[in-house]
């Protein structure tokens, strides 16, 4: 029994499951901002590829990992642009407006890669974000094998939760986030722009999720390759359905879910069929939310367009 | 005394009706300025229109003697007018202090200054007498406190003109006094108040002056010493209103209903029934007065299906009813009045049509075979309803949530009587109705009880009670803490049971009188 546990939960199966969290935890901010303005935002997943392949091209070309980090960025927030314009203006409805991303961003991504690089499946390789290791963590005993040496943008995922955190519950534009996502009419009753606010908190939104994308194309791995987010997207939603909209409840569901992949991968070394393993982390999540986080009130104006007069 | 504000030739329309049609209205600088009139006839429509909320499609507002331009709430804010809404414009999740100074909030370079902030609110809230826990969240606190917070939210923003949109719809008469209190206090330090009400009683009391406007226009303006009741509602009605109910002697019959021993918690799990006998008869008016609060919106979600009973009996002619669902119940032929017309008694995103019939609309004839709807039939059934209870516009496709207050108000109740309950609960019946609607619903109930309704009434206002009831039951803490038939009660009697009666005594702290002993 403890060979088991101690199979399953040790030091790299740990390191791993933050790995495999980082992605989740990136775009799970982005959901959390776009939902805390009111708009659903089911593109995450397509904002996340988006981000990907814009962060492997950019790369590609300049050579410089980090300015495919702003061209993610940049994609994954023209991406929110365009949910905010159908979603917020025109008042599509928001699972409508997220889905066309979604299939958008599958078929443009599998298309460019053709047409640019004349291949199929995955593109070339490209340079990637540094590993770092932190110097005195990672001699500490137990913490240092799991959180002294990753990549940056692990270390930069959790910093954003933290900011995210403020953000929301510190500073005024936060509050004013907030109250547009709970009370559109009371917000506007005392001034605040309802729709500048769901507008910026729909492109930042888009942004997260492609640093998201970012990190499986030129950190995690250094290529692209066909719809390589993979669900993700749709897992990061959970992970902030999970953590009631919160920046640490997210981080906590993102790590759970990235523990439960981790998880699914030393299981396929046992020799358990991998296509029942890889269940495993989808399992999870669906009895996590059904289960665990009991009633989750979503903010209340969730999906509704605002109507002046 | 000087034009604070003038409003000149306002004019709004909305699809298929003229809200406010070509308004001209003097505000003086320091009068508390009343704004009554039918529901629908364009209150809220002028005052959403001053405040930036809507705009207006002619007309020019001078402020000061400048002409302004107000496109934008935070305009309004910016010139000093503050507005509570008839639906208060809260953020539930957040907390009472949070909402005072969202969209102002002091801050150091984007970050709220919680501390300062703080400190401030309670200021206000002293300095001012306006009572209210900045910490708690909005969710969480009474409807006077929530009125409190929306005053202070005016005042933190120095608002030096205070639009109030029926604020004591909802206020128990104890915080309407306060209320007056607090409106008093801020005109003497040269504030300027524009108070909507549909009561003539707090016309009289408080204001200085009176508009009255009747359907978008206006009537005309008074000085409130040289005006009377009865020419107030001939100017809001256009015609004599009686302002008392015309009723024969009940005719009981046989027992219908009858709870017995009904215990109840709330949602939060905390007993608010405590052991409660009631009994009514065919062709009888049953009123529960009580100070809000006191269990009785949990008695009549029980008996409604809308709570779970913990103990005790609930009985339709003889049949127990205490374990069925809100829709067996109604299958049962109850009609219910809910007190929150926005939470239970309508779908404010339908229209009129469906809205109509709601709980029926899965019997014939407004459904066929195969479950289709009968788009004819229900078409029928809103048109008649609409021209019977008069409700305006009469346009019975339009959304109910851009009907006034007391045409939402209308239209409840004319679903619930239009399908001859044998037995009926009206929880606030007249909550937010003009005096002429609350004469037509009045005159409804009691007709209904002629025709040999069993009927429990639950209602704030004493008037209501006295006028309509035949029996009279008082509600103290989940308690039946008196009964009496309605030639033995009077105002005073029953306001002293409200209180507790004798129980109070002990507890000391109360200002009122002591009853009758
Ligand atoms: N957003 C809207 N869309 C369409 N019609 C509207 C809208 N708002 C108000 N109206 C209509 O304008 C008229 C005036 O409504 P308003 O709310 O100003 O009345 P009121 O005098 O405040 O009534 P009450 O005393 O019932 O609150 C009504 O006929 C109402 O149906
Ligand atoms: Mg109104």
């Amino acid at each position: 029994m403890w060979d088991y546990l101690v199979y399953f939960v040790n030091a790299t199966v740990l390191a791993a499951a933050l790995r495999m969290a980082t992605p989740l935890i990136l775009t799970s901010m982005g959901g959390i901002f776009a939902e805390r303005s009111g708009v659903i935002n089911i593109g995450l997943e397509g904002m996340m590829l988006v981000g990907a392949f814009t962060g492997m091209l950019t790369s590609y070309f300049t050579g410089q990992p980090w300015l495919g980090l702003i061209g993610a960025l940049l994609a994954g927030a023209l991406m929110g642009l365009v949910h905010a314009v159908a979603s917020v203006t025109y008042k599509v409805n928001q699972v409508v407006s997220g889905t066309a991303i979604n299939i958008f961003a599958g078929g443009v991504t599998v298309f460019l890669l053709r047409w640019i690089f004349d291949v199929a499946g995955t593109s070339p390789a490209v340079s990637r974000l540094p590993v770092v290791t932190i110097p005195l963590i990672n001699r500490i005993p137990l913490i240092g094998p799991i959180f002294g040496t990753h990549n940056i943008m692990v270390y930069m995922a959790l910093i954003i939760v933290v900011l995210v955190h403020i953000f929301l519950f510190r500073t005024v534009w936060g509050l004013r986030l907030r109250s547009v996502g709970e009370h559109p009419k009371a917000a506007d009753t005392v001034g605040i722009n309802v729709f500048l606010t769901r507008y910026l908190a729909v492109i930042v939104s888009g942004a997260m999720a492609g640093l998201g994308g970012a990190y499986l194309s030129i950190a995690h791995l250094s290529r692209f390759g066909d719809q390589m987010t993979a669900g993700r997207g749709f897992i990061a939603l959970a992970a902030m359905i999970f953590g009631k909209w919160t920046p640490f409840g997210a981080l906590g569901a993102s790590l759970l879910f990235g523990f439960a992949n981790a998880v699914q991968m030393r299981l396929q070394e046992l020799g358990i069929p991998s296509q029942f393993v890889q269940m495993v982390p989808y399992i999870l999540t669906m009895v996590a939310l059904a289960g665990f986080i009991g009633r989750a009130t979503p903010p209340k104006a969730i999906g509704k367009p605002y109507e002046k007069e | 005394m000087q034009n604070i504000l003038e409003l000149k030739n306002i004019t709004k329309r909305f699809p298929g009706v003229v809200a406010n049609d070509k308004i001209s209205l003097d505000i003086r600088a320091g009068e508390i300025h009343a704004l009554v009139g039918e529901n629908g006839s364009g209150k809220s429509t002028l005052m959403n229109i001053l405040y930036g909320l809507y705009n207006a499609d002619e007309g020019e507002i001078f402020l000061r003697g400048e002409k302004t331009k107000i496109t934008e709430p935070r305009q309004a804010i910016d010139h000093g007018i503050g507005m509570v809404f008839q639906h208060f414009m809260l953020v539930e999740p957040l907390t009472v202090f949070e909402n005072v100074i969202l969209g102002s909030e002091p801050q150091k370079r984007g970050f709220i200054d919680f501390r300062g902030a703080e400190k401030e609110v309670a200021r206000l809230s002293r300095e001012y007498g306006l009572r209210v826990e900045t910490g708690a969240r909005v969710e969480d606190i009474s409807v006077g406190q929530q009125q409190r917070l929306e005053i202070l939210k005016a005042l933190y923003r120095k608002a030096d003109i205070l639009i109030l949109d029926e604020p004591t719809a909802v206020l128990t008469p104890q915080e309407t006094e306060e209320l007056f209190g607090v409106m008093r206090n801020l005109k003497e330090q040269g504030t300027t108040i524009i108070f909507i009400t549909h009561k003539i009683r707090e016309v009289l009391e408080i204001s200085d002056r009176v508009s009255v406007l009747r359907r978008g226009k206006l009537v005309g303006t008074k000085n409130t010493s040289e005006t009377d009741r009865p020419e107030l509602a001939e100017m809001m009605v256009g015609r004599e209103v009686l302002l008392r109910v015309e009723k024969e002697k009940a005719q009981p019959g046989e027992k219908v209903f009858s709870v017995s021993d009904l215990e109840v918690r709330d949602q939060r799990g905390t007993k608010r029934v405590k052991g409660v006998s009631l009994e009514i008869r065919e062709g009888e008016i049953l009123g529960i007065a009580g100070v809000e609060g006191n269990g009785q919106q949990e008695m009549v979600e029980a008996i409604t299906g809308l709570l779970r009973a913990d103990k005790g009996k609930i009985t339709l002619e003889g049949k127990e009813l205490q374990n069925l669902n809100a829709m067996q119940i109604k299958k049962k032929r109850i009609g219910y009045i809910p007190e929150d017309r926005h939470k239970r008694g309508l779908i404010l995103d339908f229209n009129v049509a469906d809205n109509m019939i709601l709980g029926f609309h899965t019997e014939p004839p407004f459904v066929q075979r195969f479950f289709i709807r009968d788009e004819r039939a229900i078409k029928e059934n809103a048109g008649r309803l609409v021209e019977e209870y008069d409700v305006r516009p009469p346009n019975i496709q339009q959304q109910v949530s851009t009907f006034s207050g007391g045409n939402q108000q209308k239209i409840v109740a004319a679903r619930e009587f239009s399908r001859k309950p044998k037995f009926l609960i009206c929880s606030q019946p007249t909550r937010g109705l003009d005096i002429g609607a609350i004469e037509f619903i009045h005159k409804q109930v009691i007709d209904q009880r002629d025709k040999g309704a069993a009927i429990l009434l639950v209602s704030a206002e004493l008037d209501e009670i006295l006028s309509l009831s035949d029996r009279i039951a008082v509600m103290y803490e989940g308690r039946i803490v008196g009964e009496m038939p309605v030639e033995e009660a009077d105002e005073k009697k029953l306001g002293s049971l409200m209180l507790g009666g004798e129980a109070r005594k002990d507890r000391g702290g109360d200002t009122v009188e002591t009853g009758t002993e």
